[in-house]
């Protein structure tokens, strides 16, 4: 049995809630996981009781202030046991996951999905395909969100372990520009637009159902590349991002094989466009032939009504 | 002088249908191309080299079939083309062990490479060896402006952030908001004649084995509904059928 060790996910307030779901996936490896909580103040782990773990250790340093690859990876090494260790999948922890495995010269393996018997499946050639491969030995595996279930129980308080002062960080942040949404890369449900929103000024309809139910807004290659004010941060695709949401509604998006890269693995997938021959809906749990201006003022006022 | 490396890898044309034989991915049948974000990465490598001088190579680690996106690179301006030759699947340790000695042997101030690549998805290769060669490194850059540092733009929590990195470094690159140049005729001539430098490197073994490739599952067919007035029922299953709201 290897011992396994889970790096929690973080929000600004404490550990993210899919943190749980972490500890279900690596207790696929048997034994109780150690969980670690990167944070400069050690209150923040009291947030980890009842995800699971076996144990929990806060792991404090100034350095997890900002995310840095090289000081985050040396500060969890120093605290970290050896084993395998588990991560999220977000675009951060892919990038911590593969630095870590690196410091350990250890090999890494991204988005698992599955993971049975130390055999892990995950996604590969844009999710046109699913690749089980076999580890043997202590090994870093980032887990996709929405796929185990979370883990409840276990360690009832966190030790502390301080790692400031043995970290250097390397690379400085001088400006950060706070976007006020939700980035479609932390979303649980995302409503992007297309082509077929006709201008970008009509993104304020997909905008207000987004604050009704909690949404990223996202975008089209075709909507990013034709609109100056839809930034390619929005874009979801092959050459945007990649997604997993439990929800993701697609708005005016013929479903080109290259945004179906980035958000097919989606729990559910909702789709509104005019055109019932659109690929999207072969795609789609509920597809709703209509043009956007039939069809979102309706699901707005219903969504509002259930979100009350 | 600034020596830039940039990586880049053969993958499949991202628009070929992916058909799997016998537990593996067929790819005897598909176009093969540089991976597209590799593109922003030579693109980003030339416009480096641009602004304060120096050579850029393109690094690739695979079989003799890759030395065409080699050449790609070359004819769009890349000064040389080197090849580590590769015949078996390596796991992401001894691709980075390899790709580690590699940059140490040709020296470099900085690395270039894709955010990720199109077949992996993993997006491991810059951070990995970024760690191996105890340098810095920044990921899925967007943009970035060079002096005896860089300044890049990468997403950050809650918005894009500037990120001054202190060289040496390596940064993967995600699609910038540029353009990447194509070749022209002259670019093109000189690629047919260029040679590429062919090296090998003692891989380690990998502790990650391939078990299995197979299509993804296919999803049940989903409800169908027509004309706008239909959203309501949906908005009710999203909450009661789906449980996703
Ligand atoms: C290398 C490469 C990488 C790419 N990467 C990406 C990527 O990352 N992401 C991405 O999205 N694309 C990407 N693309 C582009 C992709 O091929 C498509 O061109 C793009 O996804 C199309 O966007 P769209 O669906 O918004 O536009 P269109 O294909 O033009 O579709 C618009 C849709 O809107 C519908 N419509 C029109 N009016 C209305 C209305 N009033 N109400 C409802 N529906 C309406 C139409 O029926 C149509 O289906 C890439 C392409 C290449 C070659
Ligand atoms: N075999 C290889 N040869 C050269 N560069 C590579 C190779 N594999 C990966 N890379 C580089 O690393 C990036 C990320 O790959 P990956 O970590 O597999 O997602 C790619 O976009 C390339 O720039």
């Amino acid at each position: 049995m290897t011992q396994t060790i889970v790096i929690a996910e973080m929000t600004t307030n404490g550990v993210h809630s899919s943190t749980a779901e972490l500890i279900t996936a690596a207790m696929t490896f048997g034994g109780e996981p150690t969980l670690i909580v990167p944070c400069t103040d050690a209150s923040l782990a009291d947030s980890a009781v009842g995800m699971g773990a076996g144990s929990i250790i806060a792991a404090k340093s100034d350095v997890f202030a900002n995310y840095d690859a090289s000081g985050w990876a040396a500060a969890i090494d120093s605290v970290a046991p050896v084993g395998t260790v588990i991560t999220s999948a977000s675009p951060q922890s892919k990038d911590l996951a593969a630095r870590l495995a690196a410091k350990r010269n250890i090999s890494v393996v991204q988005d698992a999905v599955k993971i049975q018997n130390n055999t892990v499946t995950s996604p590969v050639y844009s999710g046109k395909a699913m690749q089980s491969v076999s580890i043997n030995g202590p090994t870093v595996i980032s887990v996709r969100s929405n796929i185990f279930p979370a883990a409840t129980g276990g360690a009832s308080s966190a030790s502390v372990l301080d790692t400031t002062g043995k970290i250097e960080t390397s690379v400085q942040e001088f400006m950060a520009r706070a976007s006020q949404r939700l980035d479609v890369s932390e979303a649980n449900i995302i409503i992007s637009g297309g082509r077929g929103m006709g201008s970008p000024d009509n993104f304020s309809h997909l905008e207000a159902i987004a604050d009704t139910i909690g949404a990223a807004v996202g975008a089209s290659r075709a909507a990013v590349d034709t609109w100056e004010p839809i930034p390619h941060s929005m874009q979801v695709g092959q050459t945007g991002k990649t997604v997993n949401p439990n929800l993701y509604i697609a708005v005016g998006i013929s479903g080109a094989i290259q945004h179906l890269a980035g958000m097919r693995s989606s729990k559910y997938i909702v789709a509104i466009n005019k055109d019932a021959d659109a690929p999207i809906f072969q795609h789609a749990d509920y597809g709703i032939v209509a043009t956007w201006e039939e069809a979102l003022p309706v699901l707005h006022d219903s969504l509002k009504a259930m979100m009350g | 002088m600034t020596t830039i490396i940039v990586l880049v890898k053969q993958v499949p044309d991202t628009n070929a249908k992916i058909a799997v034989n016998n537990g593996r991915v067929d790819l005897s049948a598909v176009k093969m191309v540089m991976s597209p974000y590799d593109e922003f990465a030579v693109e980003t490598a030339l416009r480096h080299r641009e602004a304060v001088g120096g050579e850029v190579t393109a690094l690739t680690v695979g079989g003799p079939a890759a030395e065409k996106i080699l050449k790609d690179a070359k004819a769009i301006g890349v000064d040389h083309i080197v090849r580590i030759d590769s015949a078996e699947e390596m796991d992401s340790n001894a691709l980075q062990t390899v790709l580690t000695k590699a940059v140490q042997d040709l020296g470099a101030t900085v690395v270039y490479c894709g955010k990720s690549a199109a077949d992996t998805g993993a997006g491991s290769t810059g951070p990995g060896l970024a760690e191996r060669l105890g340098w810095a490194s920044v990921s899925n850059i967007i943009s970035a402006t060079f002096s005896d540092s860089i300044s890049a733009v990468a997403p950050g929590s809650g918005g894009n952030v500037k990120l001054s990195v202190p060289l040496p470094a390596v940064l993967s690159c995600d699609k910038g908001d540029f353009k990447v140049r194509k070749p022209n005729v002259k670019g093109i001539m000189q690629a047919k004649k260029a040679s590429v430098e062919v090296h090998s490197i003692e891989a380690p073994a990998s502790s990650v084995t391939l078990v299995d490739q197979s299509l993804p599952p296919a999803k049940p067919a989903g409800k169908s509904y027509q004309g706008g007035a239909a959203a309501a029922e949906v908005a009710q299953l999203l909450r009661d059928e789906a449980n996703v709201l």
